[in-house]
């Protein structure tokens, strides 16, 4: 496969590779350089590519998994510290510029959601995939998806009835 | 608008149980300006999926260099392999060259001390005539 063919395969779903590893790292540049390690990987299985029925779910899938590969090495070292550390202040930067902004606040609230219910809320809430797709890439049961679709649904509605009424009051 | 199929929808959805369509009904309702006092506590959350939505992937991926470095070095190493073999061949051939240069050197000069062996074995023989000299000499010594 060229290059150019490749890119045409790539580029439909590039961003919902990005979209998910930042869900799922937070930071910027760790889902940028999560990105370009999935995309390079691909490029490198290129000649085989054209075996996978559907590269998209494929490439959604390693993503998935490098992320939590990343994730779970952050907690064992010290980069964890180092991580929350930065976020913590972000977090407050922001707090004081934005505390008004509703969507900085769900942007919070979908940080703090557990790592299946990031996931499962990203690929429904926000790319839109079917509920067979999100099994798929997920490898969880229908029932398991809905559930955890569910309790992220609900998690954040309780968040947001929070900061509702505390505006409110 | 139908406020009592939105908060319908709305149940449904928090069970996780609605369909794409229907949850393209409820993000359309809370895109719009005028939405019911009570679910505008829901709004920052679909207004928050479509803009998350929006955000892009903008860096470049590095694609050529690693497919075009194995390339290159295939093209140099066949390259260093021609070089080496047209000419290993040559200095072969220049060794062979030498080595008959050699042998003939060797036999020519083998021949020429051949000849002057010769030579000087036949000098001997005259030598040898010399020999008589002093046998007649005695001879004529003696007699005296």
């Amino acid at each position: 496969m060229k290059q150019a063919e490749f890119l045409n395969v790539v580029m439909p779903f590039k961003d919902k590779l990005y979209r998910l590893a930042k869900r799922l790292l937070v930071s910027r540049e760790e889902a940028e350089d999560a990105t370009q390690e999935i995309l390079l990987k691909l490029w490198s299985k290129n000649e085989s590519m054209a075996e996978y029925k559907n590269v998209e779910a494929f490439a959604m899938t390693m993503t998935k998994n490098f992320c939590l590969d990343r994730l779970k090495s952050k907690q064992a070292g010290n980069l964890k510290l180092v991580h929350s550390n930065y976020t913590d202040e972000n977090v407050s930067l922001q707090r004081q510029i934005e505390a008004e902004d509703s969507l900085s606040w769900m942007e919070r609230i979908m940080e703090h959601l557990p790592e299946q219910q990031k996931m499962v809320l990203q690929l429904r809430d926000v790319e839109h995939y079917e509920f067979e797709e999100i099994c798929e890439l997920l490898d969880m049961k229908p029932t398991t998806v809905r559930v955890t679709l569910s309790r992220a649904r609900k998690a954040v509605r309780e968040e947001l009835i929070k900061k509702h009424s505390y505006g409110i009051g | 608008m139908a406020l009592d199929n939105i908060e319908k929808l709305l149940e449904k959805y928090f069970e996780a149980t609605t369909t794409m369509a229907e949850e393209r009904v409820l993000q359309e309702y809370f895109s719009q300006e005028e939405v019911a006092t009570h679910l505008e506590q829901y709004r920052p959350m679909f207004t928050y999926f479509s803009k998350a939505k929006e955000e892009r992937y903008t860096k470049q991926v590095p694609l050529k260099p690693r497919k075009n470095f194995y390339k290159w070095i295939s093209v140099a190493a066949v390259a260093v392999l021609t070089f080496g073999i047209y000419f290993g061949n040559e200095y072969r051939i220049q060794k062979q060259v030498e080595r008959e240069q050699a042998a003939y050197a060797y036999q020519e000069t083998k021949k020429a001390f051949e000849l002057l062996a010769e030579n000087f074995g036949r000098g001997t023989e005259k030598v040898a005539y010399l020999q008589e000299f002093e046998v007649a000499k005695q001879k004529i010594y003696n007699n005296n």
